[in-house]
């Protein structure tokens, strides 16, 4: 009897360790750094059609620090099942030029950014379906930002501008 | 001095305690409060009685339905508000994508990846009367128990209203 006993207490030791790294293991990866596998042609050339193993950081976004220019990871208006990585081009309350089509370099519409959203492109406008095709992203579906492309070794380091 | 130690093993545990809860919170469910007055009488009914007055209702919010993002009609969620990312709401799923629901003034239809959104008291409920049809990536959980106040403590129910919303899952029964 005692022998199930000693047993029982050290899985329920080891179990708890166990369990208490795996929440660990979630909220760093949901609050602090993840590392995401980004693929499509839609970010060329920043980004690799084959797939790029990418880091990214959840504290820019909660801390209100993301400005244009960055990279951002963001769940699909059209999927909440997705998740898509583009660029953002313009800030709430910035006016944005765009055009749908980029080989008619003179049919181009303009608006402003509402409040609570962001104007998202990929950089190879040609194939990218972002916001020139669904419309300002609201702030809330941004997931975190892309800074640093660990994948493949080729080009690992640092993305930015 | 053993309070150094003392002081960092409290912490240890606070710092576990604080990482498990966040887990549990953001995986299986979590207890919020209800604000204001857009939900009554499912949440926040403003009767005569002391309790109800005092305080603001608790709910239990799942956080399982979002691995699929399986939603139907008559769902109380919880989201995000697309205008400030940092505000929550509570509201009814009244139209899923593909739906047509109808508004005072028109028809609208609802895109794919979104839903349509209001409250149980219309008079109210600032919602997608207001501000359109909401991504389903910015729902944060669907309310399934009223917590407190005691009395009326219980499951919350789907309501749907069938006269103002055409569904293409309906459609096809014709």
């Amino acid at each position: 009897m005692r022998q199930w006993r000693i047993i029982a207490k050290e899985a329920m030791a080891r179990a708890s360790i166990i369990g208490k790294f795996l929440c660990l293991l979630h909220v760093t990866d949901a609050y602090v750094l993840s590392s995401n596998h980004v693929l499509g042609p839609s970010m060329l050339p920043t980004l690799n059609i084959t797939g790029d193993v990418v880091l990214v950081e959840h504290l820019s976004h909660r801390l209100g620090k993301l400005g244009s220019g960055d990279l951002v990871l963001v769940r699909s208006p059209l999927d909440p099942k997705k998740t898509l990585t583009k660029r953002i081009v313009a800030m709430e309350g910035d006016k944005v030029t765009f055009s749908l089509d980029p080989t008619r370099s003179h049919s181009s519409r303009s608006l402003v950014v509402p409040k609570g959203h962001v104007w998202i492109q990929g950089d190879n406008l040609y194939v990218s379906r972002d916001s020139r095709h669904f419309g300002p992203l609201p702030y809330g579906l941004i997931e975190g930002k892309v800074f640093m492309r660990v994948w493949p070794p080729s080009s690992f380091g640092l993305l930015g501008e | 001095m053993g309070t150094p130690r003392v002081l960092w093993s409290i912490t240890k545990k606070c710092f576990t305690v604080g990482v498990i809860t966040l887990t549990v919170s953001d995986l299986f469910a979590s207890i919020v409060p209800v604000r204001g007055a857009s939900m009554s009488p499912t949440f926040n009914p403003k009767t005569n009685s002391l309790l109800d007055s005092l305080s603001d209702d608790r709910v239990l919010v799942e956080k399982l339905c979002l691995r699929n993002y399986k939603f139907s009609h008559g769902d109380v969620i919880v989201f995000s508000s697309p205008n400030n990312h940092k505000e929550k709401h509570v509201k009814r799923i009244v139209g899923l994508p593909g739906d047509w629901v109808g508004t005072i003034y028109d028809v609208v239809h609802i895109p794919e990846g979104h839903c349509w959104v209001e409250g149980d008291n219309s008079a109210s409920s600032l919602d997608s009367r207001s501000f359109g049809p909401v991504p389903l990536g910015l729902v944060k959980g669907r309310v399934t128990h009223v917590l407190w106040p005691p009395h009326r403590v219980g499951t919350v129910d789907r309501k749907t209203s069938q006269n103002r919303v055409s569904s293409s899952s309906s459609a096809s029964k014709f």
